[in-house]
């Protein structure tokens, strides 16, 4: 092997970016040494075995992720970089706390505002903020979920710009996916890898699912021991199928179809089974509020189950997250969540927004459209990166497009600076390359908050690339914490 | 568990099994036709007069020669009984069900499933055709036992018991009619092939040494049949595969149809006296009738425990 070329990391370089492994060229971060140090000593054909071999796993494995194209639908290997990306302990904990603050302010305001609405008249965040949102439910008014909480599970993205600041790009509180995908990495990484784990310290992830349903049980109807836990996917052509099933497995909850379930005249919610009907406690539902229930939204769904809000208002079956949950989810929300948090924590906030422009607001809406070539351009509501404008690659007819979708609906667009997002070293066809990232945490909240060491990082693969969505060619990186001083 | 998830490890198992059967089958035959001398006409289309798909294989080909019939019974999507297809349907009821069953299960399923995308064109060709088949059973048999070692013994491993041993049954009813309509010439083993030609119907569901062990006679047809169909002992065997039927349906709950369905066909299975059948119409009568039976019982499990879909 000596005789193969190992990977240089002198030569490595992240240009401008800032490098989640390395400080400066040839000086690697404290908490990356092992990994860094372990690299260098294997010859480039090892590494490429290795990569290899996190392939293969993949396919035997089964992980993978649908997409829909040319009318059909595509059942994609996941894409996975074995080089992981590293944080340190130390910096994760402020993460970590501003995660569980953030989220906390989250489910405050909406519980909020689908009752008092203190903080409108408070005169914090302006009503028409949240009355046109998209994701307002009005037949949520008046109601309280138990505990208060609303989204149970959020999953954040985070970037990290040029100077190393982190900083909240999105909150998802509607059905966020991406957590198996990042358990899974973790066992890619400990059977590629599993000389690392010998001496470093890192945090370990696969309590997730363990903590996912206790969460669950936290906000069943009936107190016992045992609550039936089911997992309500909109089938196998959804893109997030896989990981629907593979939570159901790794927490022995039943993977139900909306025709699974029927709601009886007792109001509650039973699935149907062998033995006949069987009442289900709490459904961990990944359909978006439109398709949950034919009598309360969309009448022409057939991915969901008649009379399932009834059912959920009169507490016969939790619901995670909550109908309506969504309603935080919209970007122009997100610029007030700041806001949100010294009003109802009374606290600042730990992990900082990506300054927002509001294109409602006459002179924000005046700045963006005389920068659009400089400014992110997002719609309020959509995810998974549609609908978007990067106006440093954007070309001048799409500007233009931009320009006059704004003006017509100013509500449904906001915009922010492009941010030099942080790169990390992946295996390239060129070799090893800066490739730009982010990291998805997920947060749990139910009788407590508790976040995930670490997340899912997600890459853009190509060169000079800032789209890390896996529908549009994203890989992923395992996400190591590491406790450097133990 | 859920009526849906009770569907698709039904349909898992019995497309496993049918997978597995046409494996064996198409060894089976192959070996023997290797055996034959050239002027003999062995006839592939037998196997798939077995599978039942007959009609649609001469909507597809004019010539039922060795590499149409095994192209059909190994490769064709078209053709939902081919090993490729089965597979294909069982891996993606797995997929639905993943979890229900134990991983390393689903490991085995979609590992076998892109084997075959990679090497099918072998099970059509001639050289390694037999590689190819015995590595489609010995993977079936993997799973079979991964999952009788590793899933829990309850409602859902009694439906995969079910699927299996149905499909079990049912194929070994045919091969046997198929053997009974095409050899007539060595019926009762005293032409010249006519023990080689009974030889392989009990290769087809690797038989001949059980056989062999138990009956201590010559190969001849109405022993073979007698053999494959009421030989207790023998898991392959009809009766052996019915009881099995029985015995599962016999744990679930709301079985009262179904189990009398499936009581009635392994009496008549245990009752058919095939030395009395032995004019060669009357077997194959007999078979018929019992593969309705066959039929009827999946119709009472269907209705019993599947979910209802309505038409739109």
């Amino acid at each position: 092997m000596k005789k193969n070329k190992s990977i240089d990391w002198k030569n490595y370089d992240p240009n401008d970016f800032f490098d989640e492994l390395i400080a400066a060229k040839g000086k690697p971060r404290p908490a990356a040494t092992a990994i860094t140090d372990y690299l260098g000593n294997l010859g480039s054909e090892e590494i490429q075995a290795r990569q290899q071999a996190a392939e293969l796993a993949i396919l035997e494995m089964g992980i993978s992720f649908t997409i829909y194209s040319e009318g059909e639908n595509i059942d994609r290997a996941w894409p996975f970089d074995i080089i992981p990306r590293v944080i340190s302990l130390r910096e994760w904990e402020t993460i970590e706390q501003g995660l569980a603050q953030r989220l906390t302010a989250l489910n405050m305001f909406i519980n909020d505002i689908y009752n008092d609405q203190n903080i409108v008249k408070d005169k914090v965040i302006p009503k028409y903020v949240f009355a046109n949102s998209k994701n307002f439910r009005e037949q949520c008014r008046g109601f309280t979920p138990p505990l208060g909480v609303w989204a149970h599970i959020c999953g954040s993205d985070l970037v990290r710009d040029k100077d190393g600041t982190v900083y909240v790009l999105e909150d998802n509180l509607r059905v966020p996916s991406g957590v198996s995908y990042m358990l899974e990495n973790r066992q890619l990484t400990k059977r590629v890898f599993p000389e690392l784990f010998d001496n470093t310290n890192i945090l370990p992830l696969d309590d997730y699912t363990n903590q996912l349903f206790d969460m669950l049980a936290s906000i069943s109807p009936r107190p016992q021991d045992h609550p039936k836990i089911a997992v309500l996917t909109p089938g196998i052509f959804n893109s997030a199928y896989f990981e629907h099933s593979f939570l159901a497995q790794r927490m022995g909850a039943e993977l139900v179809e909306g025709a699974d379930l029927v709601v009886g005249e007792d109001d509650c919610v039973y699935m149907r089974t062998v033995e006949g009907l069987e009442r289900v406690d709490v459904i961990y539902r990944r359909i978006d509020d439109d398709f949950l229930d034919p009598e309360e939204f969309r009448a022409d769904s057939t991915l969901g189950v008649p009379g399932l809000m009834r059912a959920w208002r009169n507490g016969k079956v939790g619901l995670a997250n909550a109908p309506g949950a969504g309603v935080a989810d919209d970007k122009v929300i997100y610029a007030f969540v700041p806001d949100m948090i010294r009003y109802y924590l009374d606290e600042e906030p730990i992990i900082p927004n990506v300054p927002t422009w509001m294109c409602v607001n006459k002179q924000d809406q005046e700045y963006v459209l005389e920068h659009l070539d400089e400014l992110v351009v997002k719609p309020a509501n959509e995810s998974g990166g549609y609908g978007m404008l990067v106006g440093p690659h954007s070309t001048k007819k799409q500007r233009a497009e931009f320009a006059r979708l704004i003006k017509k609906n100013p509500r449904n667009y906001i915009a922010q600076p492009t941010l030099s997002l942080s790169v990390a070293p992946t295996l390239c066809d060129e070799g090893l390359a800066p490739r730009h990232l982010d990291l998805r945490p997920f947060v749990l909240q139910g009788v407590r908050t508790y976040v995930t060491a670490g997340g899912l990082t997600r890459v853009a693969m190509g060169k000079g690339s800032l789209v890390v969505n896996s529908s549009q060619g994203g890989g992923s990186k395992d996400t190591w914490i590491v406790d450097e001083e133990n | 568990m859920l009526s849906r998830v009770a569907e698709r490890l039904y349909w898992m198992a019995r497309y496993l099994e049918r997978a597995e059967n046409n494996a064996r089958m198409i060894m089976a035959f192959n070996s023997l036709a290797l055996d034959m001398p050239r002027e003999t006409q062995l006839s592939w289309k037998g196997l798939v007069a077995v599978t039942g798909m007959g009609a649609l294989f001469d909507q597809h080909h004019q010539k039922a020669d060795e590499r149409n019939c095994v192209k059909f019974l190994v490769a064709d999507g078209y053709n939902s009984s081919s090993i490729a297809s089965c597979i294909k349907a069982a891996r993606e009821n797995v997929r639905t069900t993943r979890d229900q069953v134990p991983t390393d299960a689903w490991e085995v399923i979609n590992e076998l499933y892109r084997y075959i995308l990679e090497h099918v064109d072998q099970g059509v060709g001639k050289r390694a055709r037999y590689e190819f088949l015995n590595e489609i059973v010995g993977r079936c048999q993997m799973l079979n036992g991964l999952l009788a070692g590793c899933m829990s013994h309850d409602a859902g491993y009694d439906f995969i018991r079910v699927g299996r041993n149905l499909e079990r049954a049912d194929m070994a009813t045919r091969q046997i009619e198929v053997g009974a309509l095409q050899f007539l010439d060595g019926w009762d083993g005293t032409e010249t092939y006519g023990g080689l030609l009974w030889t392989s119907v009990l290769r087809y569901q690797s038989a001949f040494q059980m056989y062999r062990h138990n009956v201590r006679r010559k190969v001849s047809g109405p022993l073979v049949i007698r053999f494959l169909l009421q030989n207790e002992p023998f898991p392959r065997s009809v009766l052996h595969s019915l009881s099995e039927v029985a015995g599962a349906l016999g744990r679930l709950p709301r079985n009262e149809i179904p189990l009398r369905t499936a009581l009635q066909a392994v009496r008549h299975t245990r009752e058919g006296d095939v030395d009395a059948l032995i004019r060669k119409e009357d077997v194959i009568l007999f078979l018929e009738k019992l593969q309705l039976e066959i039929g009827e019982l999946h119709d009472d499990i269907a209705e019993t425990w599947f979910p209802v879909y309505e038409t739109a």
